[in-house]
C-alpha cells in the first residue's frame, strides 16, 4: 500500500450529504432565502396592491380551478385583493416582527442575564426571581389584555414577544457569564486595569454571542407562529395589513366557498416555520451542541 | 425540601399579585371608565356623582385594594355587554373549556406516550421516522390553521362532523383533536428522548440479563424512570392547552372561556377581560406550583438537596 493509499484509508469516511453537518440543509436554506427576498422586494414583486382590491374581482379561485384568472395566480379574497400580493407583503410583516422582536428581546434579556451573572449576590437573586415570576405569567392572556387597553398594533406584538422570550436569554446568558467569569482572561483584564464595563462588554460579551445567536435562530419560527396567532385572534397586527394570521382569519367564514383565502397563508406559515426550525437545529448543532435539549 | 416548597408558594403568590396589579393598572390607566358607562348627554355633575359612587375619585392604591378584595370574593363587576355579573358568565362557560381540555389531555396521553416509547424502543425503524417527522411538522403547523383544515376536510368535503358550536358529543371531536395536536408533538419527543436515556442505563441491561420479558423491561423498569421528565411536561401541557383553548375556541365557536374573552376584547368589556385573565392566570400559576411540588417529591435529587 502506497503512503497516499494508506492516508486515504485512514481518512474519515465521506458522509452522505444529508448527514454532513458542515453545510446547512439546502432546501430549507433556499426557502428562507427566497422568503427574505420576497419580503424585501415585495413592492417590486407584488403584481397588485396588498390592501386595495377591486370589488368586481371578488373570490377568484387560484390557477387550475374553474374561473381562475391569469392576473391573480393565487386568487383573490372577499374584497377582491390579490392573494399572492398579500402573501408577499405578509412575509414582510412576519420577518420584521421576528427580527425586531428577537433583536430587542435578545438585547434586553442578555443584558439582564449579563448583569445578574457578572455581579452576582443580591442583584443576581433579585433578577432571577423576576425571571421566575415572568415565566409564570401566561403570555397570550397578557396579549389579550394589552390589546383591549391599547389598540392592537405592531408595537403590542413586539411587547408580547419581548415579554415571553426575555427570560430564556437572561437565564442562558447568566449561566454562561458565571462560567466565563472564572476564566483567567477576566482576572488578567482586571489586573490590566479594565473597568467592570470594559470587562463585561469587551471580554465577556464576544464569548456569549454564539449561544445568543443559536437561541435567536431557534426562536424565529416560534415568533412567526406567535404573531400569526395573535393577529388571527384580532389582538396582533390589525387588518387590513396583510399579516398571514390576519389573512387566515379573513378566510375563516369563507372556508366553504373559498378555501384558498385561509388555506394558502397557512401553508406559507407552515413551510416557513418548518424551514426555520430545521435551520435553527442546524445552527445549534454547528455552534453550540450543548444547547440540544430533546 | 420544606424550604423549597415554601419558596415556590411565596413566589406563586407574588406572581398572582403581579398579574392582579397588571390587570388592574392596564385597564384603569387606559382611559376613563366613566366615559364608557355614561350616556353622551350626561352633565359634568352626573359624571362626578357616578365617579364618587364607584369610588373612582379615591387614590389608586385604595382603588386597587377595593378591586383586589372584591376579586378575591369573586366580584369583578358587571359585564358591560351582557349586563350580568362577570363571575356568573365565567361559571357558565368554564365547563365547556374543561370538556375540551379533558378530551385534549386524553388524546395527548393516549397517542404521545405509547408512540414515544415505541419509537425509542424501535429506534431507527419506519415508525420512529414517521413519529419524528410528525413531531417536527406538529410544531410548525399553526393551531388556528389546522382547525380550519380539519373543518374543510371533515365538515365541508366529507360532511362527517359538525364544525361549530357545542351540543352532541360529536361537536367536541374536531376542537379536541386540534387542541391536542401540539401537545402530542412535544410530549412524544420528550418521552422518546427520556426513554432513550433510560434504555441505555445499567439497570435496564441488568433486567435484560436477568431474562425478564421485554415487555416488563420496557414498561416496569424503563418507562417508570423515564416518566420523571414527562411529569414536568404536565405544566407545559397546561400552558399549551390554555393558550390553545383561546385559539381553538375562536376557530370552532366553542362557547368556553377563551371565546368569552375574545368576544369581550371585541366589545371592550373590561370586567369580563379582567375576570377571565385573572382566573386563568391564577389557575396557570397554581398548576405550575403543583407540578413543581410533585416533581420535588418524585425526584430524590431535589428532595434531599434542598
Amino acid at each position: 500500500m502506497s503512503p497516499a493509499e494508506a492516508a486515504a484509508a485512514t481518512e474519515t469516511p465521506v458522509l452522505p450529504r444529508a448527514l454532513d453537518r458542515r453545510w446547512p440543509p439546502s432546501v430549507p436554506l433556499v426557502i428562507v432565502a427566497l422568503l427574505v427576498l420576497c419580503g424585501v422586494l415585495a413592492p417590486l414583486l407584488a403584481p397588485h396592491s396588498p390592501v386595495e382590491g377591486s370589488l368586481g374581482e371578488r373570490l377568484i379561485p387560484p390557477l387550475g380551478m374553474e374561473g381562475s384568472k391569469a392576473s391573480h395566480p393565487l386568487g383573490t379574497d372577499r374584497l377582491g385583493r390579490d392573494t399572492l400580493s398579500r402573501l408577499l407583503y405578509g412575509a414582510r410583516i412576519s420577518l420584521s416582527v421576528s427580527v425586531v422582536g428577537i433583536a430587542l428581546t435578545g438585547a434586553l434579556g442578555s443584558l439582564i442575564g449579563l448583569i445578574a451573572g457578572f455581579f452576582g449576590g443580591w442583584v443576581d437573586t433579585l433578577l432571577m426571581r423576576i425571571v421566575d415570576i415572568s415565566l409564570s405569567l401566561p403570555g397570550i392572556l397578557i396579549a389579550v389584555l394589552l390589546s383591549v387597553v391599547f389598540e392592537p398594533s405592531f408595537t403590542n406584538v413586539i411587547i408580547v414577544v419581548v415579554f415571553l422570550l426575555w427570560p430564556s436569554y437572561a437565564r442562558l446568558v447568566r449561566g454562561e457569564t458565571l462560567g466565563l467569569k472564572q476564566h483567567e482572561f477576566v482576572a488578567l483584564a482586571r489586573v490590566a486595569g479594565c473597568s467592570d464595563l470594559t470587562i463585561m462588554f469587551r471580554h465577556i460579551v464576544p464569548n456569549l454571542l454564539p449561544s445568543i445567536l443559536v437561541l435567536a435562530t431557534l426562536h424565529v419560527g416560534y415568533v412567526i407562529v406567535l404573531e400569526a396567532a395573535l393577529s388571527f385572534l384580532g389582538v396582533g397586527i390589525p387588518p387590513p395589513t396583510p399579516s398571514w394570521g390576519v389573512m387566515v382569519a379573513d378566510g375563516r367564514g369563507l372556508i366553504e366557498q373559498a378555501w384558498w383565502v385561509s388555506i394558502l397563508p397557512g401553508i406559507a406559515i407552515l413551510v416557513t416555520v418548518l424551514s426555520l426550525n430545521i435551520l435553527g437545529d442546524w445552527v445549534r448543532d454547528r455552534l453550540d451542541p450543548k444547547l440540544r435539549q430533546v | 425540601m420544606q424550604r423549597y416548597i415554601l419558596g415556590r408558594i411565596v413566589q406563586s403568590i407574588v406572581s398572582v399579585f403581579v398579574v392582579s396589579v397588571v390587570v388592574f393598572a392596564l385597564v384603569r390607566f387606559s382611559g376613563d371608565p366613566i366615559q364608557i358607562m355614561m350616556p353622551a348627554e350626561a352633565t359634568q355633575k352626573d359624571v362626578e356623582l357616578m365617579r364618587a359612587a364607584l369610588g373612582l375619585d379615591r387614590p389608586w392604591a385604595v382603588q386597587y385594594w377595593r378591586f383586589l378584595t372584591h376579586a378575591v370574593q369573586g366580584d369583578f363587576g358587571r359585564s358591560v355587554r351582557f349586563r350580568r355579573p362577570a363571575m356568573d358568565l365565567i361559571a357558565e362557560r368554564y365547563a365547556a373549556t374543561l370538556e375540551l381540555g379533558g378530551l385534549a389531555v386524553l388524546i395527548v396521553i393516549a397517542v404521545a406516550l405509547p408512540v414515544g416509547v415505541y419509537s425509542a424502543v424501535r429506534r431507527g425503524s419506519g415508525l420512529d421516522y414517521a413519529a419524528r417527522a410528525f413531531a417536527a411538522l406538529g410544531q410548525a403547523v399553526p393551531p388556528f390553521w389546522l382547525g380550519l383544515v380539519l373543518v374543510l376536510i371533515f365538515g365541508v368535503l366529507l360532511h362527517l362532523l359538525p364544525t361549530s358550536g357545542r351540543g352532541t358529543p360529536l361537536h367536541v371531536l374536531l376542537p379536541g383533536i386540534t387542541l391536542g395536536w401540539f401537545a402530542v408533538a412535544g410530549l412524544m419527543r420528550l418521552t422518546r428522548s427520556a426513554m432513550l436515556d433510560v434504555l441505555g442505563s445499567e439497570y435496564v441491561k441488568l433486567a435484560r440479563i436477568k431474562g425478564l420479558p421485554e415487555r416488563q423491561v420496557i414498561w416496569k423498569h424503563a418507562f417508570k424512570n423515564a416518566a420523571l421528565p414527562v411529569v414536568t411536561f404536565a405544566a407545559l401541557l397546561f400552558v399549551a392547552l390554555l393558550n390553545g383553548s383561546i385559539i381553538v375556541e375562536t376557530v370552532f365557536g366553542w362557547p368556553g372561556l377563551g371565546l368569552l374573552v375574545i368576544e369581550a376584547v371585541d366589545s371592550r368589556d373590561y370586567p369580563i377581560v379582567q375576570a377571565v385573565v385573572l382566573c386563568l392566570s391564577t389557575m396557570y400559576i397554581g398548576v405550575n406550583l403543583l407540578v413543581d411540588i410533585l416533581y420535588a417529591y418524585l425526584n430524590p435529587k431535589i428532595r434531599y438537596s434542598r
